[in-house]
């Protein structure tokens, strides 16, 4: 199932010249850009892996695209995201969050029952990708 | 309803030359390069031959003939105060004005910018200022100190590496200016071929002539607000002309120094006056006598 985490997630994939187009955005807001990458899908997974550091001081989205590319060309079945922070006062957070990649097929959720005392029932899900040790679910 | 027609819209036959040159406003370009530096023949012809090639491949783009962007890494070689890296800047401005480079900053660095002190430590280095260059230009001063032949832990070869290979593959997101002493470049790029391959310019910054020198003399004062009294037309000339002679001459640098000294000795001058009551001509002179004192007239 496709995952519709972040921005844009509920759109078809983007194109590179879209994503360079909105890198170019966020670096005209003066954001820092950063790529991070995982192959944990599940929602509430906050920290993914970095993939270098943030960078500041870019002018051109042509930079940003370099490390995407070359996040893509190690981890073509991880999913890889890029994150764009404002650091200004009163904001001081991510404004920006959108997937670029992909793995090929997404096995999607299942739904985890916990039977507590007393008859309860706590629930999460779980996704499937999670059967297989991280570095080869995909 | 109108019919809709399957055609696309025909390419035009002809276009205006001069047409595209006004809305480009390329001769508005050219003509401030001119203004503000003086001589550098070489260097303006080159500029204008790369803004003529600009107003064809638009042309051409416009006929639907196929252009591809030129590559524009430079190498300027000449020695001190011959206008490098004042040149390197501009051409930051010229090239995003003319719309080869998309931003039009300027990255200046030398070679401890990009070479690093550990193994591991040069490629995310030079990538970190290729990343903040790419958009617009990457001047990179005393270039021929990357490659250190005689020291073999020396990292310089792998920041020469990375810079070959974002210098050809990405083309148009980047350009490279390197500059140096001519002699060095050379034996630089010999045993380099690689880089030399890439660089389609090669420029020599030629020294000043006494009257270019005279020219860019005067152009700094007024910068500065200062202007030579009639009387100290003269003493300037003969300055550059014994300047030039004696060792150590750095062109351009060398005016500016001695112009600096000059607004010492006005400064000692008015402040050493009996009468303290000065006007904006006063304040605005450099008189005979303060470029007079110079160790230059003494030898």
């Amino acid at each position: 199932m496709h995952i519709t985490q972040g921005t844009f997630s509920f759109l078809p994939d983007l194109t590179d010249a879209e994503i360079s187009a909105q890198i170019e955005y966020a670096l005209r807001q003066g954001w820092a850009v950063s790529v991070e990458h995982t192959d944990e899908p599940h929602p509430r997974n906050v920290y993914w892996e970095m993939w270098g550091m943030p960078m500041f001081d870019l002018n051109d989205a042509a930079g940003a695209m370099l490390e995407v590319n070359a996040c893509r060309k190690a981890f073509p079945n991880q999913y890889v995201k890029v994150n764009a922070f404002d650091s200004t006062q009163g904001w001081e957070s991510t404004r920006l969050s959108f997937i670029v990649n992909r793995p090929a097929h997404e096995p999607g959720f299942r739904v985890v029952r916990q039977e507590g005392p007393d008859r309860t029932v706590r629930y999460t899900i779980e996704s499937y990708a999670v059967d297989r040790p991280a570095g080869s679910r995909y | 309803m109108t019919p809709t027609t399957s055609d696309k819209v025909p390419a035009p036959e002809a276009i205006d030359l001069g047409a595209l040159a006004r809305e480009t406003k390329i001769h508005e370009v050219l003509e401030e390069l001119d203004r503000d530096l003086v001589g550098l023949a070489p260097v303006k012809a080159r500029i204008r031959d790369i803004a003529a090639l600009l107003l064809v491949d638009r042309g051409r783009r416009l006929l639907g003939l196929p252009t591809e962007p030129p590559s524009l890494h430079m190498c300027f070689t000449g020695n001190p105060g011959t206008g490098k890296t004042t040149v390197a800047l501009r051409m930051a401005e010229i090239l995003h004005r003319l719309g080869y480079v998309r931003k039009g900053h300027l990255v200046a660095v030398t070679r401890d910018d990009l070479v690093g002190q550990y193994i591991g430590h040069t490629a995310p280095k030079t990538r970190e200022i290729l990343k903040k260059a790419m958009g617009g230009v990457l001047f990179i001063d005393e270039a021929y100190y990357l490659y250190r032949p005689e020291n073999e832990r020396d990292y310089g070869q792998e920041a020469i590496e990375i810079l070959l290979q974002v210098m050809e593959n990405q083309r148009d997101d980047l350009v490279v200016i390197l500059a140096g002493y001519k002699n060095r470049m050379d034996t630089f790029f010999q045993s380099n071929p690689g880089m030399a391959s890439r660089i389609a310019h090669h420029i020599d910054f030629p020294d000043y002539s006494a009257e270019e020198l005279y020219a860019i003399g005067q152009l700094m004062l007024a910068k500065m607000g200062y202007r030579l009294a009639a009387d100290a037309e003269p003493v300037m000339r003969e300055y550059i002309g014994r300047r030039i002679t004696q060792p150590h001459f750095a062109n351009a640098r060398s005016i500016r120094n001695a112009l600096d000294r000059a607004r010492l000795r006005q400064a000692s001058r008015l402040f050493a006056a009996t009468d303290h009551v000065v006007g904006r001509d006063d304040l605005s002179n450099i008189a005979a006598a303060d470029l007079r004192a110079s160790r230059v007239f003494n030898t």
